[in-house]
């Protein structure tokens, strides 16, 4: 039986839709539309209908016939279209034009975040000279010549009172000496000790903290602490304080983090402890306040120091210290 | 230091498993930093049956042994008498570290293979037993590991102490903290003497101490004994110091070393035949004395250390080591035993000066108990008649000419609650002193007298006392809170944040951070090429560096960014923009003084000025890049009045002549960027150019202003008019920009230089020059008749000022 009008019509739509040329799309109108075509076949077909069905089935057909023509033109400038733009295009999958962009070194990124912690909690920023006296390294932090807490940094001399300093900490007495309490400090900057292996650097940094104030507690020493260790890394960290020894800190702690890398189950980077130590703190030490002439009965503080290559390696993923100070660029560029 | 648990159990039962143990000495403030099993070399050494034996072939005195390890049976050679057939026996199996430090191998015994070796007490270190291999019981399992079977184990415990507690250098010290923690009792040795009756003479008929220097000596006790027989030591108190790392040498010495690890006082005992007039002195060296110390080295003396001398000659370094003429023998009969309180900054200064730290050294400057002297003296005197059977000579020598004060310290329980954010009770406090042998009295409700013992030195004040509190509370028990800190915004630090700033800047220009270290090498200045006279050679020196090329303190930032430089290109990376922020040090020339700290900023560029594009011709960075970049810089931080001048060839250094600028804000000179010069490059062994910059970062974040403040946007149009002049080549550009600048005509807005051309058709010795004057009036549109007259004057002027020529 032949094909009703509805049958055509859908046929014809589809072979438009598949066809992918202008070409393919005139001989499809012709096919259907032209004097031979379906189309004009069907209408022809129309006048052999009784009476009554030819006008409807004309109709129809027309319908359908305006509708095809419509389609085809359509279909046309769809294509036309297509192929301009085409003609008129560029590979948007190059890559783009170089814009240089460098980047901060890592130990830089820390120490702003560490600072930026503390400055949000009310703490100004201090430096002190790298190259330090006998004095202010040791002496005015209660480690006299010839106490074997001297053992615990290995100095770097320059001359008999002359010391590469070997920790931030002389920026404490150097700030006391000429601010009154209250004082709210964080000193970040270069530290040297002559100790050079995969652990150590000669040359490292550090950030110092020291408040004082009226009624300042080791509780209180506790909480800044935990805000920052939340801050930095997250508030699921969980610290622990144990007792430790600093000349110029009593009672001194030492402060353990949860092992960030292996949630505290224990790994090759707590050594299997689950705990990391990161932190040495305290409650300032009374002969540091009577050095810089602070009254001891008025005021009690806190300090505390710790490494930022360390926080770095934790926040990072570092493995090796030395690969701060080597510069390689791929390194660096990672941050 | 190390200490066993058996040991620890001689003095006190242990209710916890090691690893709590460990994890409360660590919260105690004994860190204990590895756990490890004395017997675990025994791993490799298991129960075997002796099933078949022979002797060997071609040695008599050797057998071939078939033996039953439980999972097979191997051949082993032995030499023991009592080896025969049916045995159990241990029988170390290949790999084994034997206590003596050999590892057995499988090896091949005169011809016959064998694979593993049945052992002897002695080779296990299990006993003295050396007769034989070691029998054992026939109820164990073929097998089995001999340390299980046996039930060998003995944790180790590594305390890395803190200087502040040379009261747990012993074995006593660590079992009295964990009596404190454990909230049970100590259990010292008992100490019963069975001295020489009266009338065979008492000490004091044989011998006398005199101490000359009180200050450095204040106390020294001394025994003697007679008799004695040098032997080694008996099994038992060899492996109590094998057990913490000391090795056994005989029964006096092992002795002394087992009192100084179980009480923490070190003595020393000397042949006392070998003592001219059988007596002590102790009295400071001299100067430029010489002694020969134990170790058979001769040591060069000061006055400030301290000597023991018997009546003619020095017989030891006081506290440090003894001496090579007084040391006990084999044929030692007759010995007097020292144990001394000696001042501890001067043992501590003695060792350091001479380089020699003993385990004695070690005590002496961290402070031994000065009332502890007696009993560790009885203690050892105790052992020696146990053990070398000789006669305790009745009476001790005990001179104390300067007796060590009590201490008592009045402790607030209230201030101590404050200190630590605590609410302890006074009943609380009196308890955890006590606990550690302090002694407490009430004077009222709120304080209290307090007495440490004399062997924890580390305490004299209130505040030592609170850490005592906050130690046995528990630091993690005290309640964390937040200071109150009040609502003042602390200052911003200009230079901080400058310096962040300049670093993003640079950041933002494709330059990426380096941090180098402070120590350069030596020779760094004759590396930059540095003059004789230039300042960056007042360097400071590192009296210990850590390696030759870390043994001065720059004074440049540049050698670190060569040597990163080459540093990235053996590592492939040759396209570099770096940057350095940091301190540089000039010796002032006064001696034992800090040096001048500046702050520097120093870049370096080299290879290409863009990463290879598919877009870009691969070009190189030049002069003109580097001082884009410094440009930009200043801009952004608004730094104005800026001036780059040619450096004059004989002010340059690192750099190359005829390609140096220096940097001139105003007429302060802040620094240079050029070239780097090719003797130098070589210098670092480097190929490609670099170009630098380098610059007082302390200057230029000086000159950043404060503030700064917004100009009104213009509200008439601009009318831009160029100028081509031919000048003499070596007319530099920033001269002719300037004297348009100094016309101050207020029409002119601002110049650009947009082109510079030599060569056909310009002549020769000539340049081109193109400018573009952009003209803006601030009333009113201006006409084009006005600009072009003044255009055209500004022209003639230039004409004029520099000799100039339009082009044809």
């Amino acid at each position: 039986m032949n094909k009703t009008i509805e049958q055509i019509k859908e046929d014809a739509l589809k072979e438009i839709e598949a066809a992918s040329d202008s070409k393919k799309i005139n001989d499809l109108s012709v096919r259907y539309l032209g004097r031979k075509g379906a189309v004009t076949q069907f209408l022809r077909t129309i006048a052999s209908l009784p009476k009554e069905k030819r006008a409807e089935a004309g109709k129809k057909a027309n319908k359908t016939k305006k509708s095809l023509d419509k389609a085809f033109k359509e279909a046309l400038i769809q294509i036309e279209t297509r192929s301009a733009a085409i003609e008129d295009s560029i590979d948007v999958s190059l890559p783009g034009r170089i814009v240089n962009h460098g980047s901060l070194h890592p130990i830089t990124q820390i120490t702003r975040q560490i600072c930026d912690i503390f400055s949000r909690l009310g703490f100004a920023i201090a430096e002190g000279p790298e190259v330090e006296t006998d004095y202010y390294n040791f002496e005015a932090l209660n480690i006299p010549k010839n106490h074997p807490a001297r053992d615990m940094q290995d100095t770097f001399y320059i001359s008999q009172n002359i010391v590469l300093r070997t920790h931030t900490s002389p920026t404490q007495p150097r700030i006391m000496e000429k601010q009154k309490p209250p004082l709210r400090i964080i000193a970040p900057g270069k530290v040297y000790r002559c100790d050079s292996d995969l652990t150590h650097t000669p040359m490292f940094q550090q950030v110092e903290g020291l408040l004082v104030d009226r009624r300042v507690s080791f509780g209180d020493l506790k909480g800044i602490l935990t805000t920052f260790i939340h801050q930095i890394f997250d508030d699921q960290t969980s610290l622990r304080f144990r007792p430790s020894f600093f000349p110029f800190t009593e009672p001194s702690a030492e402060v353990d983090i949860r092992c960030v890398m292996c949630r505290g189950k224990g790994c090759r980077v707590c050594s299997q402890t689950g705990w990391l130590e990161i932190i040495g703190a305290g409650m300032v030490h009374p002969a540091v306040f009577e050095n810089v002439g602070y009254d001891t009965s008025v005021f009690t503080g806190f300090a505390f120091g710790m490494g930022i290559e360390r926080i770095a390696m934790l926040k990072y993923g570092i493995d090796d210290i030395r690969k701060y100070y080597e510069n390689d660029l791929r390194f660096l560029r990672q941050f | 230091m190390k200490v066993s648990v058996s040991w620890l159990k001689d003095y006190i039962s242990i209710d916890k498993n090691i690893d709590d143990l460990a994890d409360a000495l660590t919260m105690a403030g004994l860190e204990v930093e590895s756990v490890s099993d004395r017997y675990s070399y025994l791993n490799s050494v298991v129960i075997g049956r002796i099933v078949e034996i022979k002797t060997h072939p071609d040695a008599d005195k050797l057998k071939l042994c078939h033996v039953d390890i439980g999972n097979r049976v191997i051949p082993v050679v032995c030499g023991a008498p009592n080896a025969k057939n049916g045995i159990l026996a241990p029988c170390a199996l290949p790999g084994t570290v034997f206590p003596n430090g050999t590892i057995l191998k499988k090896r091949s015994i005169i011809g016959e293979v064998s694979e593993g070796m049945l052992c002897s007490a002695v080779e296990l270190g299990l006993g003295a037993n050396s007769d034989g291999i070691m029998e054992l019981k026939k109820n164990f399992a073929v097998g089995d590991k001999l340390h299980q079977a046996l039930n060998l184990s003995d944790p180790v415990l590594e305390i890395d102490l803190t200087p502040n507690r040379p009261d747990c250098l012993s074995v006593i010290g660590t079992a009295r903290e964990i009596a404190a923690f454990q909230k049970t009792k100590l259990t010292y040795p008992v100490i019963s003497l069975p001295e020489s009756p009266d009338s065979t003479g008492g000490v004091s008929d044989f011998s006398s101490v005199t101490i000359i220097d009180p200050d450095l000596c204040p106390r020294y006790s001394a025994r003697l004994v007679f008799d004695i027989k040098i032997e080694p030591s008996p099994f038992w108190l060899q492996d109590r110091l094998i057990s913490v790392g000391l090795k056994p040498i005989n029964n006096i010495v092992d002795i002394t070393n087992f009192v100084m690890m179980e009480t923490g006082q070190p003595l020393h005992a000397f042949d006392f035949d070998r003592l001219a007039e059988n007596r002590i002195v102790v009295r400071a060296a001299e100067e430029g004395e010489k002694f020969t110390t134990l170790d058979q080295k001769e040591r060069l003396l000061t006055t400030r250390m301290l000597l023991i001398c018997d009546g003619e000659k020095p017989v030891a370094l006081a506290g440090v080591m003894g001496g090579l003429n007084s040391e006990i023998e084999q044929s030692t009969t007759r010995i007097l035993l020292e144990s001394a309180y000696f001042d501890p900054v001067c043992i501590r200064r003695t060792s350091k000066k001479t380089g020699l730290a003993t385990d004695a050294s070690h005590r002496f400057e961290r402070g031994t108990d000065p009332n502890g002297t007696i009993t560790a003296l009885n203690r050892a005197v105790q052992l020696i008649a146990e053990i070398c059977g000789g006669k305790i000579i009745h009476g001790i020598i005990d001179e104390y000419p300067k007796p060590v004060p009590e201490r008592v310290i009045t402790f607030s329980v209230d201030s101590t609650n404050r200190r630590l954010g605590t609410k302890l009770s006074q009943n609380d406090i009196k308890q955890y002193l006590c606990s550690i042998e302090f002694k407490v009295e009430k004077i009222d409700d709120d304080n209290l007298r307090v007495i440490p013992p004399s062997f924890r030195v580390d305490i004299s004040t209130f505040e030592d006392l609170t850490e005592e509190i906050a130690r046995l509370y528990g630091y993690n028990n005290i309640e964390t809170t937040f200071p109150l800190i009040p609502a003042e915004a602390a200052e911003p630090s200009k230079k901080i944040d400058s310096r962040y700033h300049i670093k993003r800047l640079l950041v933002g220009f494709g330059f990426t951070e380096t941090i180098t270290y402070s120590f350069i090498n030596k020779l760094s200045c004759d590396r930059l090429e540095l003059k004789s006279d230039d300042p960056k050679r007042r360097l400071m020196n590192v009296l210990n560096p850590i390696a030759e090329d870390q043994s001065v303190l720059r004074t440049s930032l540049i050698p670190g960014l060569l040597e990163t430089m080459h540093y990235n290109i053996t590592m492939q990376n040759k396209d570099l923009k770096l940057f350095e922020i940091g301190n540089v040090f000039f010796n002032t020339g006064k001696e034992d003084s800090r040096p001048d700290e500046v702050e520097m900023l120093a870049g370096l560029w080299t290879g290409k000025r863009m990463e290879d594009s598919w877009l870009f011709r691969e070009e190189h960075c030049d002069f003109y890049d580097i001082k884009g970049a410094v440009e930009e810089l200043l801009r952004n931080l608004c730094i104005t009045n800026i001036k780059f001048t040619r450096m004059l060839p004989e002010n340059c250094c690192y750099t190359k002549p005829g390609y140096t600028a220096q940097l001139f804000v105003g007429n302060k000179s802040i620094g240079i960027l050029g070239e780097v010069l090719p003797q130098v490059l070589k210098n670092y062994d480097l190929k490609q150019r670099a170009y630098i910059f380098e610059l007082n970062a302390d200057n230029i974040i000086e000159l950043i202003p404060d503030i700064k403040s917004a100009k009104p946007l213009p509200k008439f149009p601009s009318i831009s008019r160029d100028v081509t002049l031919i000048v003499d080549k070596d007319i530099e550009a920033f001269n002719i920009i300037k004297s348009v600048e100094v016309l101050n005509e207020n029409l002119v807005e601002s110049l650009h230089l947009f082109d510079v051309y030599e060569g056909s058709p310009i002549p020769a010795g000539k340049k081109s020059i193109s400018l573009r004057i952009t003209y803006r009036s601030a009333f009113e549109t201006l006409e084009d008749e006005t600009i072009n007259s003044l255009h055209k004057d500004i022209t003639g002027r230039l004409i004029k000022e520099f000799d100039a020529i339009l082009p044809a």
